[in-house]
């Protein structure tokens, strides 16, 4: 078969193939770096025994999440085995005054009433707050804001959510609850007392109102990035969709954008509802610590995590301590249900990149 | 010196996916020996099975022999020890980012826990002569990272660093197809003076690079080894007619 | 036709004029955004600059009531907090990355353990302090600094495999292979050339969950405790900067209300310099050669 090959130009030296190549010059030093390397063995151990404490390091993570879940079944059993379900949901009355008496550390009665009341109108009052704001903020900086501001104005929002909740508990204490006590509440009073959410009893401005008011404020940034993460991850050409068919900005932001993120959005929100439901010292210093149902925003009242971080040092019998630990364990099991709902909605939106929540 | 490897019987898996198929060769050593073939025909799996860089894929499944020298890779050693006598070039040029030249050209020996610091000076001028570019980068050793040269350099700079650690075969994956024609030609160029010490393999898409460099090709097809000669009988009187097909051009 | 042009001209103005309601909205929410930020900022700057002192940062808290006084002992025992923390913390979170990314990449194993870790992130804090309280205080019957440091780095952990991981995922596959291919054992590749080439943004995210447990109060209500004399003794209880900070916020003194704001100030601006620093390695490219 003879190849019609014209391109190719057969260098001199293949024409003699059989030809003994030279033998190259080595000076004694590079058989020495051969020997160095025959003798390094294969390291099969090493490999192994790093590998293992790679997976030990992973597992721990496991372990601890474990161990921590069981302490705080084991610990609670007590009130558990005390008062069962009724925990979460009687009403005891106290038999002198006939008034409700949820949390009786003097007599035994311990209901945790009054606690999930209290997060949940706190939870959601900060909710309501918000998410409007987050989601105003996040259409602003992806879809409205100049170039030159996103950065900084980003940035901004990160800080809000590395300031420590303690700090934001301090400002609230001496800054956010004399301006409500002063101006809001009294405000609120006269024009919307008639709904019953407003009553006048307790004129110190701290409260469930306070309290949802900072706690707004903590879960913005979260709730915001998020909700930015999940704009950005929706394609470009959905927007151009849009816009090629004569919509105004605002219209291709909410049919193009808005539309197709609103899962992930939703998903932000819990996230930013579980970040609220756990949060601690801020609440803590601002909702005025009654363990008592009130209709009124302007009523103190008291939180899942508030009782705890005010009544542990001074728990007076176990089942006091139990019981303030069965809270504990409700409270971990709720967020843990609630963060994995919002992540699973997060990542169907953004399809698998890992989400980046400070 | 380098050294002849010998394939039996190799047949190679990815999952289910059988890539290559009885394969059996005999590579000379001291010679530059190019694998040819359209893609996906199989001739990078082959080569990574000579140094058994397939394994990195954890679905990846092996039978059949591969000696080099007398060395049986599967039965007689480990990956890791094999890999320290069978140095590999990829396709595109892999410098390690956090290391200037000097340490990239010397990596291969101190991740294996060389420790003779004096003697590293001399072999990285050694290697770098080896590989051309001492001259280009003498001054600037251990201040450039690795990452900063040019593309050809890089190249080069990643068989100074397979030099270094004194292989007896080298394998080159495509060496200079993610390069332009200048650094081309000064690989090749390099691999002409390199394969009177080290055994050579090159796979290469480039037909007139094989006939350049190469005394013998082999051409890949589908998974099989459809021809096996001298570089002068594949290119001018091929044997098989889908060799014939290929290198004219009817294919790939 | 007159009419029709008309009709479309008035709905045409109706949508501009929504479009510019909801562009003034979100001009509007970021302003109602910021405000409270740089309101914090200011107060914080202004109370708490007042209270700042030399005595702030070498005394320790003069008995209730007399005046004077600083946080010297609370800033000390956050250092120390912070180191027990950081040595458990960031071992065993490094190590869980290293193991999502290199070893453990795809498997159920793997994506059980991310999960895990994300459950872990999401406990609320005031639940770890009372577990570990349960765990370690109860059992040793006595505060201390340890089981402070172990809260504080338990929290630390799902940050730093996050970001370990993703980190390590972003090093070129081809790097790994150049290092196998040398003949380097796996250990060796992964440590000397993985970590390292990812080491930048590894790093980062350890500042980042460092500078996150530096804040935390509530899990050391009831393992740390608080002291208002010197400590560094692990087996003791210990002081924390954001504990203090709270003990004196509530307490019905305005001398101590003062050293509060002073410790505020003192805090934020070590967190927020710690932030700054994260972005500016951030944007600056974490990865410089690797692509």
């Amino acid at each position: 078969m003879n190849a019609n090959v014209p391109e190719i130009h057969i260098s001199q030296a293949q024409l003699q193939p059989e030809q003994e190549p030279p033998s190259g010059q080595r000076p004694a030093e590079e058989s020495a770096i051969r020997r160095f390397l025959l003798s390094r063995g294969n390291s099969a151990i090493a490999d192994r025994g790093f590998s293992w404490l790679m997976l030990l390091c992973a597992l721990s993570i496991f372990g601890i999440v474990v161990l921590i879940a069981a302490e705080l079944v084991q610990r609670s059993h007590l009130a558990w085995s005390n008062f069962g379900f009724d925990f979460f949901f009687s009403r005891f009355n106290n038999p002198i005054t006939g008034r409700p008496n949820y949390w009786d550390p003097v007599n035994g009665h311990f209901s945790a009433l009054p606690f999930i009341y209290g997060t949940l109108v706190s939870s959601f009052l900060a909710l309501l707050l918000a998410v409007p704001l987050a989601i105003g903020v996040a259409v602003y900086l992806t879809e409205m804001c100049p170039q030159v501001l996103r950065g900084p104005l980003a940035f901004l929002t990160e800080l809000l959510a590395a300031i420590p909740s303690v700090i934001y508990g301090l400002w609230a204490m001496f800054i956010l609850v004399p301006l409500l006590r002063e101006h809001v509440n009294p405000l609120l009073i006269r024009v919307l007392g008639w709904t019953g959410f407003f009553a006048t009893d307790n004129p110190t401005g701290l409260g469930f109102l306070a309290a949802g008011v900072i706690l707004a404020i903590m879960i913005l940034p979260i709730i915001s990035s998020l909700t930015r993460e999940v704009m950005t991850a929706v394609p470009h050409s959905q927007r151009e969709a849009v816009l090629a068919l004569g919509a105004t900005r605002w219209e291709m932001i909410r049919m193009g954008v808005l539309r197709n993120a609103r899962i992930g959005i939703v998903g932000a929100i819990i996230l930013g509802l579980g970040r609220a439901l756990g949060e601690t010292m801020a609440v803590t210093m601002v909702i005025g610590n009654a363990p008592e149902i009130r209709r009124s925003l302007l009523s103190n009242g008291s939180t899942m995590a508030s009782v705890i971080a005010n009544e542990f040092a001074e728990a007076s019998s176990d089942l006091h301590l139990s019981a303030l630990i069965e809270i504990a364990l409700a409270l971990f099991i709720v967020t843990i249900i609630v963060n994995a709902l919002a992540q699973l909605l997060v990542w169907a939106v953004t399809r698998g990149a890992p989400a980046r929540v400070n | 010196m380098g050294v002849g490897i010998e394939v039996s019987n190799l047949n190679a898996w990815y999952g289910s996916n059988h890539s290559l198929q009885d394969i059996n060769l005999n590579i000379p050593g001291n010679h530059a020996t190019a694998l040819i073939g359209p893609s996906g025909c199989g001739k990078s799996t082959f080569v990574r099975c000579l140094n058994r860089m397939h394994e990195t894929n954890p679905i990846a499944r092996v039978t059949g022999t591969v000696r080099i020298g007398d060395l049986d890779i599967y039965e007689d050693c480990t990956p890791v020890e094999i890999r320290r006598r069978v140095g590999m070039v990829f396709q595109r040029p892999n410098p390690f980012p956090t290391m200037s030249i000097y340490e990239n050209v010397c990596a291969g020996l101190k991740l294996n826990g060389y420790s003779h610091v004096h003697a590293l000076d001399e072999i990285v001028e050694k290697s770098l002569r080896d590989s051309a570019l001492w001259d280009e980068v003498k001054d600037e050793l251990k201040k450039k990272s690795g990452a900063s040269l040019s593309g050809g350099q890089q190249q080069r700079l990643c068989i100074a660093r397979a030099l270094a650690v004194d292989p007896e075969v080298i394998l080159m994956d495509e060496p200079a197809s993610a390069l332009d024609p200048v650094s081309t030609a000064k690989i090749e160029d390099l691999i002409f003076q390199l394969k009177s010490q080290y055994t050579i393999v090159i796979v290469t898409h480039n037909m007139q690079q094989a006939a350049r460099v190469a005394e013998k090709t082999g051409f890949f097809l589908n998974g099989r080894m459809v021809e096996f000669d001298s570089t002068h009988k594949i290119f001018t009187n091929p044997s098989d007619k889908r060799t014939e097909d290929y290198i004219t051009g009817r294919f790939g | 036709m007159g009419v029709k042009a008309g009709e479309h001209n008035l709905r045409s103005k109706v949508r501009t004029v929504i479009d510019g309601a909801a562009t003034g909205l979100a001009v509007l929410a970021t302003v109602l955004v910021v405000t409270p930020l740089v309101a914090i900022f200011v107060y914080l700057i202004y109370k708490g600059a007042s209270s700042l002192s030399f005595s702030f940062f070498t005394q320790i808290p003069k008995p209730e009531g007399e005046p004077g006084g600083g946080m010297a002992n609370a800033i000390v025992g956050s250092g120390v907090l912070l180191a027990i923390s950081s040595a458990i913390g960031i071992p065993i979170g490094t190590g869980g990355g290293i193991y999502l990314a290199e070893y453990g990449r795809g498997t159920k194993l793997a994506n059980m353990v991310r999960f895990t870790a994300d459950v872990l992130n999401g406990i609320p804090s005031i639940v770890m302090g009372l577990a570990i309280y349960s765990l370690i205080v109860y059992r040793q019957q006595h505060f201390s600094a340890f089981s402070g440091g172990v809260a504080l780095g338990i929290m630390m952990i799902p940050t730093v495999t996050r970001t370990t991981e993703e980190m390590l995922l972003m090093v070129p596959q081809a790097v790994r292979e150049a290092a196998l291919a040398l003949g380097v054992p796996n250990w060796r590749s992964v440590i000397s050339i993985t970590v390292k080439t990812a080491s930048p943004g590894i790093i980062t995210g350890c500042m980042l969950a460092f500078a996150r447990v530096a804040g935390e109060t509530a899990p050391l209500i009831f393992t740390a405790f608080g002291n208002s004399n010197w400590s560094v003794n692990p087996n003791q209880a210990i002081s924390a900067l954001p504990l203090q900070i709270y003990i004196y916020a509530i307490s019905p003194y305005d001398d101590l209300h003062r050293l509060a704001w002073a410790g505020a100030l003192v805090l934020i601006v070590l967190i927020v310099a710690a932030v700054s620093l994260v972005r500016y390695v951030t944007s600056r490219g974490v990865l410089k050669g690797a692509s």
